[in-house]
């Protein structure tokens, strides 16, 4: 049964870790609409994790779990999002302010996400596990606006100006690799898999890369190549990237346990 | 919002809730929550909307079903509370009951909510969610799964089809912002969800 519970985790993991990052652009937007959209986006993400976490409290059952406790009372290790979601919004592996964040990450990596995330959820419509299933019904419906809104940024940006070009291509060659991540085996994928109420991520691989490849393709980019090290998030062991995203995210709700509004 | 696992003690409609039903207090219920309006679109209240899905007798007395619009949208809450208060008002005790299944549809707008929405200043949802994703796959740019296809939104001020898009995603979750090139004024558009 915990592997069933490490499975809804890591789906809420990814909801709400690329929530947070997401969130980062709220009031520093490129463009108002923009700031608008992240902002819109990262609310979408978060209910599903909050779903989800709620979901895992239920199946528990020891009367003390909660959204809350899942998101802001564990750490690094306990997390099973993939890397590529945990990820600064740059290209480069430094530290820098946040005047240095780049949109072209942000967009390649809400497209890479998403169009794996309108499979998955579609399918988990399905899932043997009802509740998941009515998880996934609405996930569905939100995950094809962001892939929607992401892939035109891909399309502006990547056939738009040298320097846009330039840092869109950028963008992809740096995350590529990290979506390797997706197709690796897991014990608690495997084990959802085999019960109905998961879907294996492996199956829509195809389907996925040619989703990637039009899009480049149409927005005058070159594919990268995907290999390279293959990042370990959803076993828990992370980027040091992580660490920082959860500081920010739980220091509130761990100064002030139980606090309400 | 606490969302409750799927209840198997009645069905939920799966389409618009168009009057109140069942017995004389499930009708007496309807009618006190008729009052009970969208906090950000304060002209259509909750059945209209689609959201108040049932008035049900469960085990521990009357049930008000409602169901969430977008996973994240921050007015369920206040919805929730202006439930439980407006039945608190009307001295009518009941619980409220919040369920995903099946999932919200802009097609449970009832014809009224989009005439309202309308003359409020925002453009109804076109077509059928149902549709919006069946003909995901004829979009002309990348014709693969999950992209939601375009589609003609005429202007709630003047009645023109020639809109164009702003941006995918507005000021609530629900919509998105069109300009009208006909009479130049910007919109809101409920997206078909």
């Amino acid at each position: 049964m915990a592997g069933y519970q490490d499975y809804l985790l890591h789906l809420a993991d990814n909801a709400l870790i690329l929530a947070q990052r997401n969130a980062e652009w709220c009031g520093h937007g490129p463009i108002l609409e923009e700031d608008l959209a992240l902002g819109n986006n990262a609310l979408d993400l978060i209910g599903q994790a909050r779903m989800l976490y709620q979901h895992v409290a239920t199946v528990r059952k020891d009367g003390k779990s909660s959204e809350d406790l899942l998101a802001f009372f564990r750490d690094v290790p306990d997390f099973k999002n993939y890397t590529l979601l945990e990820l600064p919004h740059r290209t480069a592996i430094l530290p820098t302010s946040a005047g240095d964040r780049d949109y072209g990450v942000t967009m390649a990596r809400n497209f890479l996400f998403s169009a794996l995330m309108v499979q998955v959820w579609g399918a988990l419509e399905k899932s043997s596990d009802a509740q998941l299933a009515a998880i996934a019904a609405k996930s569905h419906k939100e995950v094809q606006y962001h892939l929607r809104h992401a892939h035109d940024w891909v399309l502006r940006l990547g056939d738009g100006t040298e320097e846009s070009h330039r840092r869109m291509q950028a963008a992809f060659d740096y995350l590529m690799p990290f979506t390797q991540e997706f197709w690796t085996e897991s014990a608690m994928e495997t084990a959802a898999v085999k019960t109905g109420a998961g879907v294996d991520v492996r199956a829509f691989r195809a389907e996925w890369e040619a989703t990637v490849a039009d899009t480049l393709q149409a927005a005058t980019l070159k594919l990268p190549s995907s290999v390279g090290f293959v990042t370990t998030g959803k076993f828990g062991v992370h980027s040091e990237h992580l660490g920082f995203v959860l500081a920010e995210m739980q220091s509130l709700a761990r100064a002030h346990p139980e606090a309400v509004w | 919002m606490s969302v409750d696992a799927p209840s198997s003690v009645t069905a939920l409609p799966d389409g618009p809730v168009a009057q109140a039903q069942g017995t004389d207090a499930h009708r007496a219920i309807w009618d006190v929550l008729e009052s009970v309006t969208d906090p950000e679109i304060p002209v259509v209240n909750l059945r209209e909307m689609g959201i108040l899905r049932a008035v049900r007798q469960g085990a521990q007395g009357l049930e008000v079903v409602i169901t969430p619009t977008y996973s994240g949208c921050p007015a369920m809450g206040q919805m929730e509370d202006d439930v439980v208060s407006a039945l608190a008002r009307a001295g009518v005790a009941a619980r409220v009951v919040t369920q995903l299944a099946p999932a919200w549809s802009t097609d449970w707008m009832t014809a009224e909510a989009r005439d309202k929405l309308r003359a409020y200043g925002i453009a109804p949802p076109v077509k059928s969610a149902c549709a919006a994703s069946a003909g995901a796959n004829v979009i002309a740019f990348a014709p693969r799964k999950g992209l939601v296809q375009r589609e003609t939104v005429a202007c709630p001020q003047c009645g023109s089809d020639n809109t164009t898009e702003i941006s995918h995603f507005g000021s609530t979750a629900c919509k998105a912002l069109y300009r009208c090139l006909a009479c130049m004024e910007p919109f809101d558009y409920f997206k078909p969800y």
